[in-house]
């Protein structure tokens, strides 16, 4: 009932707005406004295009120089990123620069040449010279750009430095798993068919390296070093973002993909930096990756320098925490995994202790 | 003009004439093979869709502007897509965000854009009866209804419609297992796509043959006006990049239904390691877009050319560097072929092909910015008349520099890795292609409706419609930019799980009212529409004292558009305001020799020799 009233009432709505429309548009005929070849509204049209661009401006500057209730530029946390930065800046200086000059151009003419009656147009079909000008104008800054923007890239995509820490992130629904290569500073291979429920990041236990690698519920980076992310996925493609960082790499499955970068700041001079005593970087996944995209976080932790080695040699071994997994360990290297792990001989009494401990 | 010729022009007459009085309503109007009414069908069909595809970013504009809301009214609409807390389903989120990017940018800015205006303007411009094959002419408009229609289904599957974002990249969109939408729902967007690439190729051959073939006598390539040369140039790049698209379709479809591993490898997924070994999700990048980049152009370029023609027109000026505009366009048309991989930087892409692409993408830069200076150099001493064509053509100006300036980030690569997927991306594409070419074929909708059907659209709700739109799009998108800056990222159901993403919340919520408003403005130009159709004011023959060809037909042009000969043309369509004219218009087929008040020294040679004939 209530939807037959409100169909009755819509249509009788558009009903009068026709009928209205229909008489007034009589009433132009009849006023003669459609012999005139100047639409009627043409001067108010006009000023309004000069309106929109004052009042346009003003809103660009007002709201691009602190009128929105939160800033819009992140602090900085990366080295690359201060020069990446620093040509964003630039690229916008100038951008906006041809940005205000040609807007004003295009509804500043636009209100100038409006219809006057008894002028005429200038038949002013080409000048070859000002082509020449604005082809060549353009390229030249745009060359300037390339030119520093193929520096910046190639710095920031060229080989990590050989001190790099190593660290592999991988991406999954929905979330992410990062691995260290313990003591030997080595990562172990890694295989997709070997993954299970436990095993998630598919470590390969035939390799050495693997032994010692160690999987922590957070991302933790050190100041001041340059980090280097062995990046791949599980299951479709990821994309690792840190937008503190200025860092993007996709995940990609079956090919792994790496970034590297220097922190410059850690979490706690950040908290400090940004007056937010709760702050703490995030790692965002940037690429659709199904229903949980929006969620797919993961916690980063920057430390000092010294801060991370402690960190570091803190942890334990993930075969050791898991050591139902020396079974996949070959016969002849259990007795190397038991040592890099750090599991003690008898297996037994290891759960014995643990659970003195417990008690 | 030789004897062969008149035979075939009296016998076409004569058709027309027969068609005229036989012609049941289904070969009239739905199976026609006028170019007139198929590019109708094409124009309603894209109204249609915009309409849906614009709702459709309403409904997510709700999400993401009140995160909060409870959404239960939307149920009888969206049903179960509606969770038990009155939110929407966030799977369901990225259907939305996935049909309304494939909705706009295939059905309505390249089907609803180019179908109406190439079909509407190439045979009446050129000066032809009717495309080369009218035949394949229905057949493209056919097909494209009937990708429409399949699309449309999806929306009803159980699991929904495809879900992996409009460009549908692998693995996401083969494994069921990773996103219900990629189900059935992916199958049929890919049937649907291969319905609509099939149209799209009908419609570009012909488009091609005709412009090459049927000019009529004069029409030189230098005379053709601009709006042919976009289509042609359009046509073109259809032609070449739509076919790759179907070879990455094709191959998705093998690995989603035959086991093959063109782009899968080392997947574990759903407690399973999938056999698929060796494959590579970059290589489908690389062909969507291989497509996906010169389908920006072929969304653009339409929308510049129907921008010159009114422009010229209504500044009363010839359009300025004529021949800069057709290089620019040629320039852009084949640079556009070897840009594609700016979409894929942070893909983990060579560097080195990285600084390549990165050089090309910013060349591309310097046509364009050729073009934006031209139109403002027509507007310069002109005698504009604001009529509602020409506002949005100068909207589509001041989008297409406001847009194209953040491009020149985007295609730097060392600035797209922090860039790259985020806000910022969607307010640049938004601007330089969405909002640009909408505005172009609204513009083209008012300028040539009067040929279309006849009468004249109301120019008051025209300007209204016109300011209403104009300053919504820029509220909505402009601030997209700052929310980009400070890194949020796009395709993102909610921002609350992330502390980075806590602030912008008002400006959120302001940018989906601005979204909400614009869209509903849309109903005025519906209405003017719809009723200038019936009952709008009778146009008069040449209503905005044009130069090109189509205004020289009557008021409504039969099949064959001419009714006696075709007429023949003599000088290019930018005549406007010639010093000595007496009028400020020389329509095209005005011979030099009849004007030699304002020939131009250049052009008394040319007059005599005419004159000769
Ligand atoms: C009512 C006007 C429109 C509004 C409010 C709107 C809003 C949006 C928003 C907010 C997104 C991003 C969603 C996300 O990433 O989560 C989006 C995506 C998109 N829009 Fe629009 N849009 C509008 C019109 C258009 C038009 C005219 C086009 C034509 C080119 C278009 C093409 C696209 C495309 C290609 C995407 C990307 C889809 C994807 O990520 O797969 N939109 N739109
Ligand atoms: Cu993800
Ligand atoms: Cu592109």
């Amino acid at each position: 009932m209530l939807n037959l009233i409100i169909v009755i009432a819509v249509v009788l709505i558009l009903a009068i707005l026709v009928t209205v429309f229909r008489v007034i548009t009589l009433v132009n005929v009849a006023k003669g406004e459609g012999s005139k070849s100047v639409p009627p509204t043409n001067r108010i049209n006009a000023l309004l295009l000069m309106l929109f661009l004052i009042a346009g401006l003003f809103g660009f500057f007002y709201f691009s120089f602190g009128g929105l209730q939160d800033d819009f530029v992140l602090p900085l946390a990366s080295e690359h990123g201060a020069v990446t930065d620093r040509l964003f800046w630039i690229t916008m200086g100038i951008t906006c620069f041809v940005f205000i000059v040609t807007q004003i151009f295009l509804f500043g003419f636009a209100y100038k040449y409006q219809h006057k009656e008894g002028n005429k147009a200038d038949f002013y079909p080409h000048n070859n010279k000002l082509e020449v000008i604005w082809t060549a104008i353009p390229a030249i800054v745009l060359a300037l750009l390339i030119v520093s923007g193929w520096k910046a890239w190639s710095d920031i995509t060229g080989k990590a430095p050989d001190n790099a820490e190593v660290i592999e992130v991988m991406g999954y629904q929905f979330s992410w798993s990062v691995r260290y290569p313990g003591a030997d500073k080595s990562l172990g291979d890694s295989d997709f068919q070997k993954m299970d429920v436990t095993n998630s990041m598919g470590i390969d236990f035939t390799d050495q390296a693997s032994f010692d690698d160690f999987i922590p519920t957070q991302l933790v980076l050190p100041k001041g070093r340059p980090v280097l992310l062995k990046i791949r996925a599980k299951d479709v493609i990821h994309s690792v973002f840190q937008p503190h960082f200025r860092m993007q790499m996709n995940a990609v499955p079956g090919m792994p993909t790496r970034f590297w970068f220097v922190p410059t700041k850690t979490t706690e001079e950040m908290r400090e930096e940004t007056g937010n005593p709760d702050f703490n970087y995030e790692l965002v996944c940037n690429k659709i990756c199904g229903y949980g995209h929006f969620g797919m976080k993961y916690s980063i932790l920057v430390l000092e320098a010294d801060e991370y080695d402690q960190w570091y040699a803190d942890q334990q071994a993930w075969l050791k925490l898991n050591d139902d997994y020396l079974s996949e360990v070959p016969d002849n290297l259990k007795e190397a995994a038991r040592i890099a792990a750090g599991i003690d001989n008898v297996i037994s009494v290891d759960k014995a202790d643990k659970a003195l401990v417990s008690n | 003009m030789s004897v062969a010729d008149i035979q075939i022009e009296k016998d076409l007459h004569h058709d027309g004439h027969d068609d005229h009085h036989e012609q049941s309503f289904i070969s009239k109007y739905i199976f026609s093979t006028d170019h007139k009414t198929i590019a109708k069908q094409f124009l309603i069909t894209g109204i249609f869709w915009a309409l849906i595809g614009g709702g459709l970013s309403v409904i997510f504009r709700l999400q993401l502007g009140f995160p909060d809301m409870e959404l239960y009214w939307l149920k009888p609409l969206l049903g179960k897509w509606i969770t038990a807390e009155g939110k929407i389903d966030s799977e369901f989120y990225l259907a939305l965000v996935t049909m309304h990017g494939t909705i706009m940018v295939f059905f309505v800015l390249t089907a609803g854009l180019s179908g109406t205006f190439a079909n509407f303007l190439i045979p009446l411009q050129i000066g032809a009866r009717d495309m080369a094959s009218g035949f394949m002419n229905m057949l493209s408009y056919w097909f494209f209804f009937v990708s429409g229609v399949i699309m449309f289904i999806s929306f009803f599957l159980e699991t929904g419609p495809a879900s992996g974002g409009w460009t549908v990249y692998p693995p996401l969109s083969a494994l069921p297992q990773a996103i219900q939408g990629s189900g059935a729902g992916m199958t049929m967007w890919l049937v649907s796509m291969v319905f609509f690439i099939a149209s799209t190729l009908l419609g570009g051959i012909n488009y091609i043959t005709t412009i090459i073939n049927m000019r009529t006598e004069g029409m030189s390539f230098t005379r053709l006006p601009l709006t042919v040369w976009a289509l042609f140039l359009t046509a073109i790049l259809g032609l070449l990049s739509f076919p790759v698209l179907v070879a990455a379709a094709l191959l998705l479809v093998f690995d989603r239904s035959f086991g093959t591993s063109f782009y899968l490898s080392d997947i574990y997924i759903g407690g399973e390691a999938l056999p698929h070994i060796g494959g590579s999700p970059i290589l489908y990048q690389h062909l969507f877009w291989f497509l996906g980049h010169p389908e920006v152009y072929i969304v653009i370029l339409p929308a510049l050319g129907i921008t010159s023609e009114i422009i010229s027109t209504n500044s009363r000026k010839p359009i300025f560097g004529y021949r800069a505009m057709i290089g620019s366009m040629l320039a852009i048309g084949f640079l556009s072929f070897i840009v594609w991989a700016h979409h894929m930087f942070v893909t983990g892409l060579n560097p080195f092909l990285g600084s390549i692409f990165m050089f090309l993408t910013l060349i591309i830069a310097v046509p364009s910015a050729v073009k934006a200076f031209n139109y403002i150099t027509t507007l310069w001493r002109g005698n504009i008349k604001f009529t509602t064509a020409m506002l949005f053509s100068i909207g589509l100006v001041s989008f297409f520099i406001s847009g194209g300036l953040t491009g020149i980030f985007l295609g730097n690569s060392a600035l797209d890795i922090n860039l790259h997927d985020t806000y910022f991306v969607v307010a640049h594409f938004h601007l330089v292609m969405g909002s640009a070419a909408f505005f172009g074929m609204l513009a083209g909708v008012y300028h040539w409706f009067p040929k279309m059907f006849g009468r004249m659209m109301d120019e008051r709700l025209g300007s209204i419609h016109f300011w209403l739109t104009f300053v919504g799009v820029y509220l909505v998108f402009f601030p997209l930019h700052y929310i980009g800056i400070a890194g949020f990222p796009r395709r993102y159901y909610s921002f609350t799980s992330f502390d980075a993403f806590q602030t912008f919340t008002d400006l959120n919520s302001f940018v989906s009212i601005a979204a909400a408003l614009t869209f509903f403005a849309q109903f005025i130009f519906l209405f003017n529409f719809f009723y200038s159709i019936f009952a709008g004011r009778k146009a008069s023959l040449n209503p905005w004292k044009s130069n090109t060809l189509e205004w020289t037909t009557p008021r409504l042009p039969g099949h064959g558009n001419w009714p006696g000969a075709i007429p023949k043309v003599f000088r290019w369509a930018y005549d406007y305001s010639k010093p000595g004219a007496k009028d400020d218009f020389i329509p095209q087929t005005v011979p030099l020799s009849e004007t030699p008040e304002s020939n131009l020294p250049n052009e008394v040679e040319e007059a005599k020799a005419e004159a000769k004939k």
